[in-house]
């Protein structure tokens, strides 16, 4: 197998776009990756996309072939491309079919780009949509909402380990923090825990400033074979594990319903393949959908002993500066959830991070980083390790 | 949902059927055609469950799913049943009284329509027992 870097990156402003459309968001992705990567179109060898619901939220399937059409690389160099779906996991999982494509041998630079179109439709249909990612006919028809399903995780984390409604509200309070310094974040205000306890209710323990908003934006990144990766960029960013996992896709088959054990796999499968531990990782993105879901991420990938993500995240240690950075770039809560493009965004973050291109984010001496994206309530799950060094 | 999607499903609504395999002894709901567990190996047969479980997890719905908006807030919850599976449920009852580990019963209920002139959907909902 061979080595893959990173050797292109770019994100579009995430947030509510009216002025712009879906095949608009994409194409400044592709395209802003492409120059920063410094990559001729005939160049590229293959594309693969994360796209969630186009169908649902943009009237509009074949999502591949759309993007190579209007990003120019259709008409005249016919490069394959690939639309990847696996609900908000479809970033994710689109760069790591990417890597698999050069890794492979099979193809050299590769394009892996992810977008979500949410904010032409009506939040109510959003949800809807949304919703098309959990159990429709086992979950769904009793009533069962994202939120409510993520509550339903939370009241037994509560339970179960004392986790506090405080607590939840300092991830949100934290990575509201960091995305004021991320010139892409849909939200650049700070908030307080007062201001997420006050909030409106949404699923009981749940409140809106628990939730990630619905979003506009995409996100590119390049890759080529690592031996030739100097060719393109002084800072070729490596990817030294990736991994991923299937798990139920109804929240009440799980073994233990506060562990996402396909976050557990997917980040066991990624550090086998590193070679590393939790201990190795200077920041980590993770997937914080919800107020609960970074707590469970955090214990789900080892950052934190089972059922101690609330206090560890009390006590700052997933600050900034702290002893693991966890979404420096504000996360889906503050920068925004366009969901088939989450996954990319998190791996463009963490390039910045470990080129030394954060600003006021940077995590200081950041050589290892790592991104985690699920699927669901947890049925798809994927984990990348990246490093500065090869 | 479709009518034909939701009537394929109508027994195992309306009765709480899944299925029982005696290979891992384990009981599934809703039913399986392949065991989960110990796959290919899997003797999967019908089972009528007797519906009786706990209350594992719980939340009330404040921003209705598509459907739901006239019924916030709701309770939604996950039962384990006595032979051991989950399932999704409603929990009909006063929100302050839920808790976890609540001992509850099925009944049988009108779970929604689709649209003004649709189809009504009935199925299994539950109440504190
Ligand atoms: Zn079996």
């Amino acid at each position: 197998m061979r080595e893959v870097a990173i050797i292109g990156v770019k994100n579009t402003l995430f947030g509510e776009q009216w002025d712009r459309s879906f095949r608009d968001l994409v194409v400044e992705a592709g395209v802003g990756a492409v120059e920063d990567a410094g990559v001729a179109g005939e160049k590229i060898d293959s594309m693969f996309v994360g796209n969630m619901s186009g169908g649902q939220f943009v009237e509009q399937e074949h999502i591949g072939a759309l993007i190579a059409d209007y990003s120019g690389l259709a008409k005249n160099l016919h490069v394959p491309s690939t639309r990847v779906e696996a609900a908000c996991a479809s970033g994710g999982l689109a760069l790591r079919q990417a890597i698999c494509a050069v890794a492979s041998g099979m193809d050299d630079i590769v394009i892996a780009a992810g977008v979500e179109k949410m904010t032409d439709v009506p939040a109510s249909k959003a949800s809807s949509a949304l919703a098309a990612a959990a159990d429709r006919e086992w979950e769904g028809i009793m009533g069962a909402t994202f939120p409510g399903l993520y509550a339903m995780i939370a009241r037994l984390h509560m339970h179960r380990y004392g986790t506090t409604s405080e607590q939840l509200a300092e991830v949100a309070v934290k990575n509201h923090f960091n995305g004021q310094f991320n010139p892409i974040a849909q939200y650049r205000n700070t908030i307080t825990v007062d201001a997420v306890l006050n909030s409106i209710m949404v699923a009981d323990p749940l409140r809106i400033f628990d939730c990630s908003p619905i979003t506009d934006g995409a996100s590119a990144v390049i890759l080529a074979p690592a031996d030739i990766a100097h060719e393109y960029t002084d800072t070729p960013i490596y990817v030294k594990g990736t991994g991923q996992a299937s798990d139920t896709i109804a929240l009440h088959d799980r073994r233990d319903i506060t562990t996402l054990e396909a976050s557990v796999v997917a980040g066991r499968r990624a550090y086998e393949m590193a070679g590393l531990g939790p201990k190795d990782i200077d920041l980590v993105e993770v997937h914080d959908c919800f107020t609960i879901a970074e707590i469970c991420a955090i214990e789900d990938l080892g950052f934190a002993k089972k059922g101690e993500g609330g206090k560890v995240t009390q006590q700052g240690e997933t600050a900034i500066g702290a002893r693991i950075p966890v979404n420096t770039s504000g996360g889906l809560k503050a920068c925004g959830h366009p969901v088939g493009a989450t996954g990319i965004k998190q791996a463009v973050e963490i390039v910045q991070q470990l080129r030394g291109e954060a600003g006021k984010r940077q995590v200081d001496g950041a050589e290892i980083g790592m991104t985690h994206n699920v699927g669901g309530s947890g049925a798809t799950a994927v984990v990348h390790i990246f490093s500065r060094n090869r | 949902m479709s009518v034909p999607r939701f009537w394929r499903k109508q027994i195992a609504r309306y009765n709480l059927v899944g299925t029982y395999c005696k290979t891992c002894e384990e009981y599934f709901y809703p039913p399986r055609n392949v065991c989960p567990s110990c796959r290919r190996e899997g003797e999967i047969g019908e089972f009528k469950f007797n519906g009786n479980g706990e209350l594992v997890t719980y939340t009330v719905i404040h921003a209705a799913a598509e459907g739901f908006e006239g019924q916030t807030p709701y309770v939604l919850g996950i039962v384990q049943l006595e032979e051991g599976p989950r399932l999704t449920s409603q929990i009909v009852g006063d929100p302050k009284e839920m808790h976890i580990g609540l001992k509850v019963r099925p009944v049988f209920r009108r779970l929604g329509q689709s649209g003004e002139r649709g189809m009504i959907y009935y199925g299994t909902k539950y109440v504190p027992a």
